[in-house]
């Protein structure tokens, strides 16, 4: 590991300032402030509208804040704020250092052309033009995802919601990203599924040291992947700090019910 | 090569020349002329009216329209003949709002516009090529959204592009993509050549002529300038490779060069001869016989 790294290390990848979205007089989200830094995994909770994708559209450049700033270490070390950078720039970001996992993998992935396609997108967007290394890629990148290899020239249509949502990860993590942000990944996916998902990417995070924003309404979730967690209410951040201990022993009163609200089987 | 015409038609007093309104064919020459500019961008344009339907080749003819005059020879072909339908009613809707002179020979035309074929005979300076388009955008089928295509334009994202040859390789074990076969213009633009046979698009490369394309019902015209670099796109190890024919023109006995299939019986009998019907008459006139004879219908094992 180069002197560089180790260095960009230590300085976050993605700083927040008081990053504000409002919908004409309603509060999307409000002063959020953060760092995020390399390989950490941050989880974003709260109940259903305290604005925890409209935090995330704005972090990921698909809604423009109204205030604040979010600015991004890229891999050359320089600190840029994203709504200062030129569209071309961001769209390059979009489809390399970062990657967007949507709830709903027909969001995400082009349903029309094969599981294969799907996966070589992005590496075609950047350049690549041999076929045979495209699908060797590809190849590889469905078997680290648990998909057979004699799936590669299916269509997404073809297969269960699982497969779906596996196949959308691969797609985005096939250019290495160093940023990939998840709304609610795991959302409609039964039990054992999910905890399938769940294994797979926290082994995949690990793996390739990825800094992860994941905005979902499952404490379990959180705590199974997260380093860090930030409650939301109202759109507001409301309680904030390392995941065990923030589920452990909250501290502000909508935590603790939102703790407390968790079946015991 | 157009000039202000006051005078109007042969048939008098029903049409302006070359039946679309002077303020019509300056607005279309301006779109023409930022075609040029810009080679392979698709430039928008208030597509009028034509009296012939969408899909009848109402783009084509309202650049041919636009750039027309009165001293122009007007080629007209539709598969690379002169005598199909397509042709016929619209050198015939020329000849009535004109009264330009017409001919089949390549080498004679100023104008030659065209579905789907460019001509086998090498083009010159001193001629222009009107495509008529139906779908001008090459990147419509994967990803439906206009206005993301054109941020994908003005932004050279052409990753998409490669999506759909690489969909083609997985399913048929090659390019199968046979005709729209997408182009790179000039290192900046993808353009959809639109329906000519992908046997065609080196031809597009350098061409001395001048093309314009247009597509009436979509409402858009590019073009592309004399010498101009016009590359196929392809993988590294999936070279672009035109099609090949196993057997030359069974009546002029030409080789390298398109051939359609013709089904002359029921009993499965088949030839195939020039798509470009000027290039085989020439080469009949001159003495080349292929292997079916001068009339395959009287030909042995054809009666």
């Amino acid at each position: 590991m180069s002197l560089d790294i180790q260095n960009s290390e230590d300085l976050p990848l993605l700083q927040v300032s008081n990053t504000t979205k409002l919908y004409g007089g309603r509060i999307g989200c409000k002063d959020v402030s953060f760092d995020l830094y390399p390989g950490e995994v941050l989880a974003i909770v709260g109940e259903s509208g305290s604005g925890k994708t409209t935090l995330l559209n704005c972090l990921a450049t698909r809604l423009t804040p109204t205030s604040g700033s979010v600015n991004y270490r890229n891999r050359m070390g320089q600190m840029r704020n994203l709504y200062e950078m030129s569209e071309a720039e961001r769209r390059m970001l979009m489809r390399t250092d970062w990657g967007f996992v949507h709830q709903h993998p027909a969001d995400g992935l082009r349903m029309t052309v094969s599981a294969g396609a799907n996966v070589g997108e992005r590496l075609m967007a950047v350049g690549a033009r041999h076929y045979g290394n495209i699908r060797d890629t590809a190849t590889d990148w469905l078997g680290r995802v648990e998909i057979a290899e004699d799936r590669i020239d299916d269509d997404p249509r073809a297969f269960s919601g699982g497969m779906r949502q596996r196949l959308q990860i691969a797609r985005n993590l096939v250019t290495a990203p160093r940023l990939v942000f998840m709304d609610e990944p795991t959302g409609g996916l039964d039990v054992s599924v999910q905890a399938r998902l769940l294994d797979l990417l926290r082994g995949l995070v690990a793996d390739l040291g990825l800094s992860v924003i994941i905005v979902t309404h499952d404490l379990a979730v959180a705590r199974l992947l997260s380093h860090r967690i930030l409650v939301m209410r109202h759109g507001h951040v409301i309680e904030s700090g390392l995941t065990d201990q923030v589920l452990d022993d909250p501290q502000e009163s909508y935590t603790q019910l939102l703790v407390s609200s968790i079946l015991q089987p | 090569m157009t000039e202000r015409v006051e005078t109007q038609g042969i048939s008098g007093e029903h049409y302006n020349f070359a039946y679309l309104d002077e303020q019509t064919k300056r607005m279309i020459r301006r779109a023409i002329l930022k075609g040029i500019a810009v080679p392979g961008y698709q430039v928008p344009f208030a597509a009028r009216e034509m009296p012939m339907p969408y899909g009848w080749g109402t783009g084509g003819v309202q650049v041919t329209a636009a750039v027309i005059g009165k001293n122009d020879c007007l080629k007209m072909i539709d598969q690379g003949s002169d005598d199909t339908t397509n042709a016929v009613a619209l050198r015939n809707f020329f000849v009535e709002t004109t009264g330009v002179d017409t001919t089949t020979k390549t080498k004679d035309a100023s104008i030659i516009q065209t579905r789907h074929r460019i001509p086998e005979e090498n083009l010159t300076k001193d001629q222009v090529l009107v495509y008529q388009v139906p779908i001008p955008e090459p990147l419509r089928f994967l990803e439906p959204r206009e206005t993301e295509t054109r941020k994908m334009h003005a932004l050279e994202e052409y990753g998409l592009m490669h999506v759909k040859l690489y969909e083609d390789i997985a399913k048929f074990g090659h390019i199968a993509t046979a005709y729209a076969y997408p182009v790179m213009v000039q290192d900046r633009y993808v353009m959809d050549p639109s329906p000519t046979p992908k046997f065609d698009n080196p031809k597009m490369d350098q061409m001395e002529a001048l093309q314009l394309f247009g597509a009436g019902r979509e409402k858009r015209i590019y073009a592309i300038p004399p010498h101009t670099k016009v590359v196929s796109l392809d993988f590294e190890d999936h070279p672009f490779e035109v099609t090949k024919f196993e057997q030359p023109c069974a009546i002029c006995g030409a080789e390298e060069i398109y051939l359609d299939e013709v089904i002359l019986d029921d009993a499965g009998n088949r030839m195939f001869v020039c798509s470009d019907s000027d290039f085989c008459e020439e080469r009949r006139d001159v003495g080349h016989v292929g292997h079916l004879g001068t009339n395959p219908l009287e030909a042995e094992g054809n009666d």
